[in-house]
């Protein structure tokens, strides 16, 4: 068969999750509210129940009416018939939940996508079970299974193992897709009194951690309020234990829960005291444990006993207002929830604290930002603070149903479809909701339409466009033209790393009628937006602009095609290659694979200077520690950095995985030709000579027999040269000029720091810390650099071996002293990022590594790094910049594309 | 639920494995051209209704002109003929009161595509299928008819899904190889239809190959019960279906963007059958026969396709034409989408574990 068109859509647009949080609001168990409204039959506010759900961000709704006094086929069926007429409440799955198999299939029978049944257990035995599972599987439906068998709930974590498993291999042997099955392994009630109850935490938690080894594909979910059961009436204390249980449990493997997201607390922000006391609760580290906590939270027991708690701390006698402010200028949490708790009391409605004093905070969190004297860190610690507080209010803004705060404008981000780089966009978009704009926060990956749709939908006032890579260009390019072919007219700004003026102007601004704005970094997102938003300044910063980028474009036309020199030209001035200096044949030829780098090693490797730079802290390290301006905050930003660094080592929050290769090749005009047969018998030349017809008609590999008959494969990575006229004695570099046409070797690696990320992410985006999800994300990037360096010295002096002696420092090795290079695809001396999944195919290195590809070639996770090894000494890095047709043609018929293909792939270079 | 799977879609997949396979055009447009009066629609049938427009009776009541339609696409390259059942239901047939007749009618059609079939086979020996059209039925689990009172239904699921086991048992009974679930503009109908044909296959013994097609109503790419393409697909997985696809909605050019959407995701056979272009003014196709090849040419050479056809407005002629478009050109990979749960309300959710 032919091979697929494009990639797999590894990841697809749709929105994905980590972490589940499944709301509890439309179940009458777990909501008075709703479940007086079902007894009183008022279903229209009982879907308005579920379109809050839904607008607030749950991604799955639980419908629950198991209560005695109702007829629960009756009422489960009329709610989900009139949920599924609401296009807004039906766009996200259902969970079908009851512990009556009767109202549960009256309830699938409804529900029109594939939703979630809650739950089936082997309580009355086997039969009874895989009964319901085939059900269950015949609807299309997932299913939550409850540890529980005839003997009763699992307790222990052997129970809940042996019962799950046992579950596990019924469901898969009739055929259940393991994906689709979700254990709940029972969380109980801790600190009880009890002795035997002391273990449940820990047994949850451990069990969970084995039930995803041994039953693939799984999922773990579980309620977490059972868990504090002894604490109620202490909601203090019971967040805390909920955040400290899913601080373990989520690491373990817990991807669901039933938990309200607005009530968790930042894992490091919780009282110290009271986190110990909780985290050996619920470890079950000390048998004194549950006195410890009994005692210590009498203190929490109401709210004005934690202010006389701290009242010690100047600040916290100032009134509420500008405690506030201070809190929100510190960045400092610790106290938020009772003040705007203070100062919602003191006002008539509480979307009056969000206006007033919040808002006021927030401004001057702007102000100081605006005139240099606060740096980004800190403000997207503010945004953590700011985020908690309106966490705190929403349900008394809902409880109202008053319409949120007038935001100052509304604002749909998006990294655009096949990109999937977001720390940048979530700088932005932080500073600008910081800043009081509404944003609207697509996620990655995400299609136009989705975006236009979205737009529209939401009133949008404009749309801002992020991307890292880049074919994202490209896409923005689509987003823009297929605005004007939608007719729209709100401004479109576009940021992110490859992005430019010069693109912006050159190839977005002319496919779309409307402003279209190129933002340089977060800080000046906010000056941009409010003046698009004023209605004096708009019309002259949009026509500004405009003639800015005209001008761009007419500078452009100016340089015009004479500069370049024809292919042919730049090939007869190509890099005169010396025999002499050619690399040695490897030392461990073929494909290496490291499936877990100790991370410890990996951190002495680190560049410090790009961390900086994401945070938007200009200089280099060590000496912008000591920066006359920004030294305060790199400094604190260090120390932030290095901690979790600690602990990203210490609990081994992230794995490395790494490939590299190393084999024999030759080149062949602008083309490396890589030997992946038996390493020690490359091919025959002559052999290759007459196989180059063959090898251009199947554009990448073609198998050949080598000089003793063994069976091999050739890949070609065809290489662009400059074209740019040189001055005399310049040569037109092009990768292929540092391999040698007589026989010479190659490399190729590719690692990441990425895994374990995203629940970590999920775990602190739940608690609405932005901060530290944006700081993980910043080192786990670094950690995939520093592996690069770390596994390239590696190769030198072991793998490939030409520098056995090499003794570098860090300082060195970052100023590349070294000898050889590792140019990645889609960078300057290999701009053509479609090389990738050649590269990957080399090295296997999906299954190596478990980095995959979008369909535009970005790596996913996004901590990743891959590139080739060149070990000629004279090897250097260029940049191939712009190139001509004649190439562009040429560079087709080498990769056996058609020019349309070709011309995306190489559109960054290209006039 | 067994992983056994028929012999026929087991030579089906063989000759998937080579080719891009063809199924057949419109019955409609064909029967149209035959300006058939009431009379001849009726035959001996007289149920006291009018029956001009009951396509689906035509098989009892002028069985050589579905014969004749068959083998016209059998000529023209059809690998798979459909049976001409796509109102033959009992709930479509009420408005003929017809419905007695629904067994009937369903066992007729088999016969004669298998027939067809049969002898095409016989004479060149390239393997040929038929596949049991089932339509939606003009009633839909998923909506209100009553604007008023969004919480009504017209029907149940359970009196839908027994309507669609009467017709699926009937069309197995008269020799179909497949059952094609086609037009679903509504999910939870597609829903019931399969939970028929699996319940079927379990009193059968053997399971039914199933084939199912979604119908685009806008252009932004969703069914009529609101369901994106994506979200559609994760809602009929669970059936594990020969082929998935995409057939009437619009021309090849509108319905393109989605077939390559759901291209990506679906990993299992994908079998396309867009209309003749878009309508005129006057509700006819005029999409000429080579203007339909040229779109199918290309989407071959994209590698989306295992299996085309044409729905309204498309004739032997353009089967032909296409036959001629995917000739030589590669079947589709099937994509290898990692192993996630993935939810659906009218859009889907991702589940990474």
């Amino acid at each position: 068969m032919a091979t697929a068109p494009e990639l797999p859509v590894e990841e697809a647009q749709q929105s994905r999750a980590m972490f589940v949080n499944i709301g509890e609001r439309t179940n009458v168990t777990g909501s008075a509210a709703f479940k007086k409204l079902i007894m009183a039959g008022d279903y229209a506010k009982a879907v308005e129940v579920a379109r809050q759900q839904v607008e607030n961000g749950a991604q799955v709704i639980d419908v629950n009416m198991d209560e005695g006094l109702l007829d629960a086929e009756h009422a489960m069926t009329t709610f989900l018939k009139l949920i599924a007429a609401e296009p807004d409440i039906a766009r996200v799955p259902v969970m079908v939940d009851s512990s009556k198999w009767s109202v549960i299939e009256a309830g699938l029978k409804c529900v029109s996508g594939k939703p979630i049944v809650n739950s089936i257990s082997m309580k009355e035995g086997e039969e009874a079970f895989l009964a319901q599972a085939r059900k269950c599987m015949a609807y299309g439906a997932a299913v939550v299974v409850m540890a529980f068998d005839t003997v009763g709930q699992a307790d222990t974590k052997d129970r809940k193992i042996e019962i799950c498993e046992r579950a596990y291999k019924l469901l898969t042997g009739i055929g259940f897709p393991p994906e689709d099955i979700i254990f709940d392994p029972n969380i109980f009630a801790v600190a009880t009194g009890i002795e035997e109850h002391n273990n449940y935490g820990v047994d949850f938690i451990e069990a969970t951690r084995e039930i995803r080894k041994r039953c693939p594909h799984a999922h773990i979910s579980g309620g977490l309020s059972n868990l504090s059961f002894s604490f109620r009436g202490n909601e203090p204390v019971r967040r805390a234990m909920h955040s400290i249980f899913l601080y373990h449990a989520i690491p373990a493997g817990m991807d669901m829960g039933i938990v309200n997201a607005g009530q968790l607390d930042v894992y490091d922000q919780i009282d110290p005291e009271l986190r110990v006391a909780c985290e050996d609760v619920i470890l079950n580290r000390d048998p004194d444990a549950t006195e410890r906590l009994i005692t210590i939270a009498e203190k929490y027991r109401g709210q004005k006993d934690v202010v006389a708690d701290k009242a010690a701390e100047e600040w916290r006698g100032w009134p509420v207002a500008k405690r506030l402010e201070h809190a929100l200028v510190k960045g400092l949490d610790a106290f938020v929830v009772e003040d705007t708790e203070e100062a919602r009391q003191g006002f008539a409605r509480p979307i009056e604290v969000i206006e007033g004093p919040l808002m006021d905070g927030m401004n001057v969190v702007g102000d100081l930002f605006g005139s240099g004297k606060m740096f980004l860190p800190q403000v997207v610690k503010s945004a953590r603070v700011m985020k908690k507080a309106v966490a705190h209010l929403l349900p008394f803004i809902e409880a109202e149903k008053e319409a949120g705060a007038k935001a100052k404008g509304r604002i749909v981000m998006a990294t655009v479809k096949g990109d999937v780089h977001d720390i940048g966009k979530n700088i932005v978009g932080v500073v600008l909701a910081c800043n009081g704009y509404e944003i609207i926060d697509l996620g990655v990956m995400v299609p136009w339409t989705t975006i236009l749709e979205s737009a529209n939908e939401n009133e949008a006032d404009m749309i801002g466009l992020s991307g890292l890579i880049t074919p994202s260009l490209d896409e923005m390019v689509t987003v823009a033209a297929e605005m004007q072919r939608a007719g729209m007219d709100m401004p479109l700004l576009i940021g992110g790393a490859t992005t430019s003026k010069v693109h912006t102007a050159l190839r977005i601004a002319p496919a779309y009628a409307g402003p279209v704005i190129h933002v340089l970094d977060a800080s000046r997102a906010v000056g941009v937006a409010s003046t698009l938003m004023s209605d004096t300044q708009r019309d002259g910063f949009v026509e500004k602009t405009a003639a800015e980028y005209d001008a761009v474009r007419k500078a452009r036309e100016g340089k015009g095609q004479n500069e370049l020199a024809t292919l042919e030209e730049a090939r007869a001035n190509a890099f005169p290659f010396d025999e002499a200096h050619k690399a040695p044949a490897a030392a461990r030829p073929g494909v290496h694979v490291y499936e877990d780098w100790d991370l410890a090693d990996l951190r002495d490797y680190i560049d410090w200077t790009p961390f900086f730079r994401a945070w938007e802290l200009h200089g280099n390290y060590p000496a912008i520690l000591d920066d006359a301006v920004v030294g305060e905050s790199a400094r604190s930003l260090y120390a932030d950095a290095q901690a979790m660094l600690d602990r990203i080592v210490a609990e081994k929050w992230l794995t490395a995985k790494g490939v590299a290769g190393l084999w024999p090749c030759r080149r062949e005009g602008d083309d490396i030709l890589v030997w992946t047969g038996d390493p020690d018998t490359p091919f025959v030349l002559s052999e290759v000579e007459g196989r180059a017809a063959n090898a251009a008609s199947d554009a990448r590999t073609s198998t050949s027999l080598s000089a003793n008959g063994m069976e091999g494969t050739e890949t070609r990575l065809p290489m662009l040269r400059q074209q740019i006229k040189k001055r005399e004695g310049r040569p037109n570099m092009c990768l292929a000029d540092f391999i040698s046409p007589q026989g010479d070797w190659i490399g190729g690696f590719a690692v990441t720091a990425g895994h374990g990320i995203d629940e970590r992410s999920a775990a602190f985006r739940a608690a609405h810390d932005d901060y530290s999800d944006i700081m993980l994300k910043a080192l786990a990037d670094r950690l995939a650099e520093a592996f690069a360096e770390r596994l390239h010295a590696h190769v030198r002096s072991d793998l490939w071996g030409y520098a056995p002696d090499e003794q570098l420092t860090n300082e060195a090795l970052i100023r590349e002293q070294y000898r050889g290079i590792r140019p990645a695809p889609g960078y300057p001396a290999c701009p053509d990022h479609s090389l990738k999944p050649i590269l990957f195919d080399l090295l296997n290195a999906t299954e190596a590594t478990g980095i995959t590809l979008t369909e535009h070639f970005a790596m996913f996770p996004t901590a990743a790094v891959s590139g080739f090894y060149f070990g000629h000494s004279d090897a250097e890095y260029f940049g191939v910049a712009r190139v001509g047709k004649d190439q562009l043609e040429d560079y087709a018929a080498r990769r056996a594309v058609d020019l349309e293909t070709a011309t995306r792939w190489l559109r960054p270079n290209l006039d | 639920m067994t992983h056994h799977v028929s012999p026929a879609a087991i030579r089906f997949h063989a000759e998937a494995a080579k080719r891009i396979l063809l199924t057949d055009g419109a019955f409609g447009t064909m029967i149209q051209g035959y300006s058939l009066d009431e009379a001849a629609y009726r035959g001996g049938y007289d149920t006291g209704f009018d029956q001009k427009g009951n396509n689906d009776l035509l098989v009892l009541t002028r069985p050589d002109i579905i014969e004749a339609i068959t083998k016209q696409y059998l000529e023209a390259g059809s690998d798979i003929v459909s049976t001409n059942t796509f109102n033959a239901n009992t709930i479509s047939q009420a408005d003929y009161g017809a419905e007695h007749l629904v067994r009937e009618m369903n066992l007729a059609a088999a016969r004669i595509a298998r027939l067809a079939a049969d002898e095409a086979e016989a004479a060149d020996g390239r393997p040929r299928f038929v596949a049991g059209a089932v339509g939606p039925t003009n009633k839909t689990l998923s909506l209100s008819p009553d604007v008023n009172d969004p919480g009504f239904r017209a029907i149940d699921f359970d009196t839908l899904k027994n309507v669609y086991r009467e017709q699926v048992d009937a069309l197995l009974d008269g020799g179909c190889d497949f059952i094609l679930i086609e037009t679903i503009f509504d999910t939870l109908n597609a829903k019931a239809g399969v939970m028929a044909v699996i319940e079927a296959g379990e009193a059968r013994g053997e399971p039914v190959p199933l084939m199912i097609s979604m119908t685009i109503t806008d252009m932004s790419g969703r069914n009529l019960s609101g369901h994106s393409v994506e979200a559609f697909w994760a809602t009929v997985r669970h059936a594990r279906p020969l082929t998935i696809g995409l057939n009437c909605s619009f021309g090849a050019p509108q319905l393109r963007p989605h077939v390559v959407t759901l291209s990506h995701i679906a990993d299992t056979l994908m079998m396309v059958y867009p209309n003749a272009g878009l309508p005129n003014d006057l509700g006819q196709y005029d999409e000429q026969p080579h203007t339909t090849g040229g779109f199918i040419s290309e989407w071959a050479a994209t590698g989306l396709l295992n299996v085309v056809g044409g729905c309204c407005g498309t004739t032997p002629e353009h089967i032909a034409a296409m036959a001629k478009a995917v000739a030589g050109h590669a079947p589709r990979a099937l994509p290898t989408p990692p192993v996630r749960m993935t939810l659906a309300g009218l859009e889907p959710f991702i589940i990474a574990a």
